[in-house]
């Protein structure tokens, strides 16, 4: 198994985002994340999913997306040069000043944002690439992580 | 431009479609619908006893015309008995447009009286489908409901209309075109891989064909017999692909699969080429797929993308028109011998014919053959239901033309094969139509002897009547140490429960009740001559079983013969 990056466009009606992850559990595909917005036109709208699958079923996905009427276009964003972004946001457990600190000191060196400080937290947004994401996540989580919010991955074929 | 309502546009658009007749049942939201219908000689309507019966009637109407079938059902209840017949359609690939009725657009998601969410419930069973909700939409939904149905690789598409946009009016205009971004089926082959067929096909040494319903959906059969022939390779075809070549020339193998022929199992098994045309490698057909054919290279011929190493990898994919790409390769490819191969396969015809017990007892088979040979020269069309009678009327019958077998093959649906007779009759009213049936799949759409006895539709069902679900019997017997889990529809012979010669007087059908081999003929031959539906109930041999027959997992040339 291993992660596949695949961009569909689609009509922009009701009931498309239906027929995608229906086609998904209905063959039994496992979504890793699914991002959906319009496009420069209106009318169309671009999916991007990450798949966990094999070669022989990432495939049939390709193939059974196409098969859908209010798929356009089937893009594989996996073999080629693509820039991927993701938006995350961590609610991290901070009460002491020290502590507070730390966690500004980590967001300064990574270019990450503090979004929100509450009493006994504090909310850190961050956008970038799955490594970049993870990197953040590991250097937070000594410090108690309450919640993590991701929109899925976005991608976009370079050049 | 003068305006009309939702219905009537509806109408005027089956009509530009050439939609001839419409299979139905009416109901609450459907009334403005049935109102406009009622004032029009064409479309036909035909009332069915239930919408499943319209659904299915539609469908053999569909398999035996090749025109696209068409059905309406009210809203909620009525369209959800819509879907075992959509989901069969769309299993077989077969062209439907079935029309639903649905609650005021007003109330969707109220869980209003009698609603249902139907481009929900079958989205994942039709090809596509739509909910109308603005009547100036309409004209253009129905212009390309059609389109998606028939084209590419065809299947059902819903609308789904509800009730006061059937009476909205607007301006009406039949769309000329129809332009879909995301659907453009692709169907001239490509020449490289053409080639690349054709150089296998000169390489190979024990090349066969395996034809399914593809080649009947695409009208190729004759391309498939020239090509056949010119290049001296056998024909296999799927339960799906029968009549897509004549089973009495001597390059046919017949069926292959779980009740295939032995020879024709083996022949693709020892095969190093398999010429696969509007085919899919079903499980029914691979048996255990590690074990599939496992020095055939593959050349796969399909409309359908998704269908190409779905199951198995193949080697020289050529996606297009089946009737298209044969016209090429019919152009190029070469006379062929392989003489070793046909003795081989000569061999295994006469060491592994497919044969039953002959002996005094009335056994299914013997009925399947006597209609074959008393009817030889009326061109019948053989629908069927589901189980033990398919597989014996798929085994002994000898189909020679496309578009003469009728039977659900992907989804199996019992209580199919009477309705699609019915649709079959009306699709060819000179036909002469069978139902083949058991005792068990002919109650599930019994009901539609009263649409047979109305419209007059000489439909002939043959009831093979064992007492049993037989095909589940048939493995309780063989896997499950013959506990017979309610599959025993009847204790013994003698209790008739129904007596299906009353049944079918109490229609106004005709019954005819055959319980010795002697009487067989006879009866086949006076059912012929009724110009009403009949019910033949021949009581049966009640243990008799399929073979040969391939267990479940098993690769399939390891096949139970029963007779040895």
């Amino acid at each position: 198994m291993a992660k596949f990056i695949v961009a569909a466009l689609v009509e922009n009606k009701f009931g498309v985002l239906a027929r995608v992850s229906g086609l998904f559990s209905a063959r039994g595909y496992n979504i890793d994340s699914l991002a959906v917005g319009e496009t420069e036109s209106s009318n169309v709208s671009r999916m991007t999913i990450v798949v966990d699958a094999d070669e022989k079923i990432f495939e049939q996905i390709k193939k059974q997306l196409n098969k859908l009427i209010d798929v356009i276009s089937v893009h594989d964003l996996t073999a080629s040069k693509c820039v991927d972004r993701e938006l995350i946001l961590i609610k991290v457990k901070a009460e002491k000043i020290e502590i507070r600190e730390k966690i500004v000191q980590i967001v300064d060196s990574t270019g990450a944002e503090i979004v929100d400080i509450g009493k006994k937290t504090v909310t850190v947004e961050e956008t970038g690439d799955e490594h970049k994401i993870k990197a953040l996540v590991e250097l937070l989580r000594p410090y108690g992580i309450l919640e993590i919010i991701r929109t899925g991955k976005i991608a976009i074929q370079s050049g | 431009m003068s305006k009309i309502n939702g219905a009537e546009i509806l109408i005027r658009c089956l009509q530009e479609e050439g939609v001839k007749h419409i299979f139905g049942y009416p109901g609450g939201s459907v009334i403005p619908l049935s109102d406009k219908l009622f004032n029009y000689k064409s479309p036909e309507f035909h009332l069915t006893r239930h919408e499943q019966g319209a659904i299915h009637a539609a469908d053999g109407y569909a398999r035996v015309t090749g025109e696209v079938g068409v059905c309406i059902a009210t809203s909620g209840p009525g369209a959800t008995n819509l879907v075992t017949g959509i989901a069969t359609a769309n299993m077989d690939s077969i062209p439907i447009v079935a029309i639903t009725g649905q609650v005021k657009s007003t109330l969707i998601g109220n869980d209003a009286f009698q609603e249902a969410d139907m481009v929900g419930i079958t989205r994942p069973i039709t090809k596509h489908n739509y909910l109308v909700k603005d009547v100036k939409e309409l004209a253009k939904v129905i212009k390309e409901a059609f389109h998606i149905a028939r084209s590419g690789r065809p299947g059902p598409v819903l609308i789904d209309l509800p009730v006061d946009v059937q009476l909205h009016e607007t301006e009406y205009e039949y769309p000329k075109s129809v332009d879909i971004k995301g659907y453009k089926p692709t169907y001239k082959g490509h020449v490289g891989q053409i080639k690349r067929a054709l150089k296998a096909i000169e390489k190979a040494k024990k090349p066969i064909i395996y034809a399914g319903g593809g080649v009947i959906l695409s009208e190729a059969s004759k391309e498939l017999t020239v090509f056949a022939r010119k290049s001296n390779i056998p024909v296999t075809t799927t339960l799906m692909g029968l009549g897509s070549f004549p089973e009495d020339d001597s390059l046919s193998l017949g069926m292959l699969g779980m009740h295939g022929t032995a020879y024709a199992n083996h022949a693709v098994q020892s095969s190093d080429l398999i010429i696969a045309i509007g085919s899919r490698f079903d499980d029914r057909v691979t048996g255990r797929l590690d074990d599939f054919a496992p020095s055939a290279v593959v050349v796969h011929i399909d409309i359908d993308p998704a269908s190409v190493s779905k199951n198995i990898q193949v080697d020289i994919p050529i996606i297009g028109d089946a009737k298209l790409i044969l016209k090429e390769l019919n152009k190029a490819v070469k006379k062929g011998k392989f003489p070793e191969w046909h003795k081989t396969i000569k061999n295994w015809k006469k060491e592994l014919p497919l044969t039953y017990k002959d002996d005094n007892k009335l056994r299914p088979q013997y009925v399947v053959e006597q209609i074959c040979a008393l009817t030889k020269e009326l061109d019948p069309i053989i629908c069927t239901e589901v189980g033990q009678n398919q597989m014996w009327a798929a085994q002994h019958f000898t189909y020679t033309k496309p578009r003469t077998w009728i039977s659900s093959g992907g989804l199996g649906t019992m209580g199919y094969g009477f309705p699609a007779a019915i649709g079959a009759q009306i699709g060819k009213p000179d036909a002469l139509v069978f139902d083949i049936a058991g005792d068990g799949s002919i109650q599930m759409n019994i009901q539609e002897l009263a649409t047979a006895v109305t419209e007059k539709l000489p439909v002939k069902i043959v009831i093979l009547n064992n007492g049993y679900l037989g095909m589940v019997r048939q493995w309780q017997e063989l896997f499950y140490d013959k506990r017979y889990a309610w599959t025993v529809l009847a204790d013994d012979m003698k209790c008739k429960c129904p007596d299906f010669v009353k049944l079918a007087e109490s229609y106004g059908a005709k019954g005819i009740r055959i319980r010795k081999k002697a009487d067989v003929s006879k009866a086949i031959k006076a059912a012929i001559k009724e110009t009403g539906p009949v019910i033949m109930d021949f009581i049966i041999e009640r243990e008799e079983n399929v073979f040969p027959m391939v267990p479940a997992g098993k690769p399939i040339n390891q096949m139970l013969h029963g007779l040895s």
